[in-house]
């Protein structure tokens, strides 16, 4: 980063420190180009908000979602329990995810195998930041614009958190719109369950055009996400739709930094 | 006297009949796997109420809820006037609770009003699966007998309200004419606010022949009933005892988080430390399968959602694997389980415990294709009404098929080699996973 160095947790431990929280980058957020700038946003949200935080940096290494959800539970729990061990043996306690993936899997299925940690999704860390007053939001190049959130899964149904996306972006002074199909009943944009890494089976459409086709009806300036698969499936379905050059697809963080106009 | 007796046995012959089919039930659910849910009952107890008793997901679609609740309430209520029904039947008596006067008179007057209600919403019902043709009632997996299971249900409570009707009207009309057994010195027992507008109808005939509709109609509504009570286990009519206890035993974790499987977690430990504590395997027990292939790999849960299933089609109708023209129903799923529980269940009747008659669920009835589709979005389980979970039978063959067969789609094989090797389902090396911290 530009204007600080973002530590690893080896790097804190040396110099004796502790950090608050843990972020946890995520493997699209560490490699996927898109979501590298979002891994950024939060980076930089964190940093200038004044929250001590470390990534395990290269001891990072894939929950197992895909892994579990693919059916391999040995792959799965070889992940998880090598995890356990080095957040364990960094005496973490507290973890804010970029991925709502990594975000279910670390808060849900870790503690019965050894890793009791205090799991936020980025959404949630940036309400609370909101509300304690540390993070402050104006309108920005937003205001007046027309966003649309797509729930994630991982963070909707899978953990029942619909508001946290919902009352972050609208700090923004935008005017939020909900698809039809939104919170509890929202469509899954097609990459969840280790879809993101295969094609789809024979069908009549793509998951991903059918969600962003709904999500165009609503004809928003931005469609809002808070999940790097989500991004890449909802991106190319707006471009499959040619409205690539109307609508933005932006994971909230992105939203939110742009605002607050941090470098 | 004679009649008496001859209720009497029916009343038996149904009972005997309905226990056995239910007792089959509960020992076909018991061929799953073990799981142990006696924790949290008070939570248990507060969904049961919430989700079964006050059907609190039906109001997502608000025409079916409504029409759903008249039913629900009113075949429910009105069947307490068969409790009067079989005592009058064993004993020979007539509207034997009568003495209690004017709550009698609320009571018989507020299941016409139901009676009314069940009927319209019967045609309401029927119409939307024949005439209206509602999507979800016609798909791949709703094949001849889920659709006349259906309508049979709709026209047997048809003909039930239809006979309460018009039994309650000629009783009416034999109290109005004096008739013997049926009027009383104490004046008219009952009251019937929508049967009396049958009362045209049926004014001309004598009073032998009233007497002949009304016993007609009384004998078709208790046999009519004791045949529904006979039919409803083998029908997708059964929610409407199951809803209860498998509400009750509802998933109350994140819908997020799937089991960890207790046998790969002493492996994966062993596998990390050869040292490492892990509870004794008793040596002699059958090794168990990893994931399931059979509905006996399934748990008793899994099996109890199969026949809680009232096939209504929420689930598909909102999964985006469906939606977008893939094989995957997750409603077929549980017909499926429940079709192949019967199957069997039929053979251990036949041919003995041990019998394998060489097929499963998965491959017979349940192809991989389905498995795949599937993105673990959970919509099917928030759409459910009695909560049931097609999801977890999905990824429990998913285990099957990758820690059993190896035979996940090659893309997915590919994902976990990478994740085995560099720590991410893509092919980038783990020590480059600071450079986004570094760039710009």
């Amino acid at each position: 980063m530009e204007n600080f160095k973002v530590l690893t947790m080896a790097e804190m431990m040396a110099n004796g420190e502790k950090p608050e929280v843990l972020f946890w980058v995520g493997c699209a957020g560490s490699f996927d180009d898109r979501a590298k700038k979002v891994t950024k946003a939060i980076a930089k949200i964190l940093h200038a908000t004044g929250v001590k935080f470390a990534v395990l940096g290269t001891e990072e290494s894939c929950t197992g979602d895909p892994a579990k959800r693919a059916g391999n539970e040995f792959l799965f729990q070889m992940q998880a329990m090598n995890n356990i061990m080095i957040l364990n043996g960094y005496e973490v306690t507290k973890i804010v995810t970029g991925c709502p993936h990594c975000f279910n899997t670390l808060k849900n299925e870790y503690p019965s195998l050894g890793g009791n940690y205090e799991v936020l999704h980025h959404s949630q860390l940036l309400q609370q930041l909101i509300d304690s007053g540390k993070l402050k939001v104006a309108g920005g190049p937003f205001k007046g614009k027309k966003i649309v959130f797509h729930d994630p899964c991982y963070l909707g149904r899978a953990n029942n958190e619909y508001e946290a996306p919902r009352s972050v972006i609208q700090k923004l002074d935008i005017y939020l719109t909900e698809m039809k199909r939104s919170k509890a009943n929202g469509l899954c944009c097609g990459a969840g369950g280790a879809q993101m890494f295969k094609e789809p089976e024979n069908g009549v459409k793509d998951i991903n055009v059918e969600r962003a086709e709904e999500a165009l009806q609503s004809d928003p300036d931005v469609i809002a996400v808070g999940c790097p698969f989500c991004n890449t499936m909802m991106t190319d379905g707006v471009k499959n739709f040619n409205k690539e050059d109307k609508v933005q697809v932006k994971d909230i963080a992105e939203l939110i930094a742009e605002a607050i106009d941090i470098k | 006297m004679i009649s008496s007796i001859l209720f009497t046995i029916l009343l038996i012959i149904g009972v005997i009949l309905f226990t056995k089919k239910i007792r089959e039930v509960i020992r076909n659910i018991q061929l799953g796997r073990k799981l142990d849910l006696s924790d949290r009952s008070s939570e248990r107890w507060a969904t049961m109420a919430r989700v079964a008793l006050g059907q609190s997901k039906m109001g997502s679609r608000p025409v079916a809820a409504f029409f759903h609740v008249l039913i629900y309430v009113g075949f429910i209520i009105i069947n307490i006037e068969v409790i009067e029904i079989i005592i009058d039947g064993v004993f020979g008596t007539h509207r034997v609770l009568s003495f209690m006067g004017g709550l009698y008179d609320v009571l018989i007057g507020s299941f016409e009003f139901l009676a009314i209600g069940v009927l319209a919403a019967c045609f309401v019902f029927l119409s939307r699966r024949n005439i209206i043709k509602l999507r979800r009632f016609h798909m791949r997996e709703m094949t001849k007998w889920p659709k006349s299971d259906a309508n049979i249900i709709l026209f047997t409570e048809i003909l039930l309200m239809s006979a309460f009707l018009i039994m309650n009207a000629c009783d009416y009309q034999l109290q109005m004419l004096g008739a013997e057994h049926y009027s009383r010195a104490t004046g008219i027992v009952g009251a019937f606010p929508v049967s009396s507008m049958l009362l045209p109808m049926i004014s001309g005939m004598s009073i032998d022949s009233l007497i002949i509709l009304e016993r007609s109609c009384w004998w078709f509504h208790i046999i009519g009933i004791l045949a529904f009570l006979n039919y409803v286990p083998y029908s997708k009519h059964f929610h409407i005892l199951l809803a209860f206890p498998n509400t009750y035993y509802s998933k109350l974790t994140p819908k997020g988080e799937f089991t960890n499987m207790e046998s790969v977690t002493n492996e994966v430990k062993l596998m990390m430390d050869p040292s490492a504590a892990v509870p004794s395997v008793d040596p002699n027990a059958a090794p168990q399968r990893f994931g399931a292939k059979d509905v006996k790999d399934l748990t008793w849960k899994q099996l109890m959602d199969s026949y809680s299933c009232t096939e209504c089609g929420r689930c598909t109708s909102s999964c985006p694997a469906n939606l977008t023209g893939k094989l995957l129903s997750p409603r077929k799923i549980m017909m499926d389980t429940r079709d192949r529980l019967e199957e069997v269940g039929k053979n251990i009747d036949q041919h003995g415990a041990d019998h394998d008659d060489g097929k499963s669920l998965l491959g017979n009835y349940i192809t991989e294709e389905e498995l795949w589709a599937c993105t673990t979005c959970n919509a099917c389980t928030e759409a459910c009404p009695v909560n049931i979970d097609p999801l977890s039978i999905i990824v429990e063959m998913r285990r099957y098929l990758v820690m059993e067969q190896s035979s996940a789609p090659t893309e997915l094989n590919g994902m976990f080699t990478k994740i085995e090797n560099n720590g991410a389902p893509w092919q980038f090396s783990p020590a480059d996973r600071m450079n986004w911290a570094n760039e710009d």
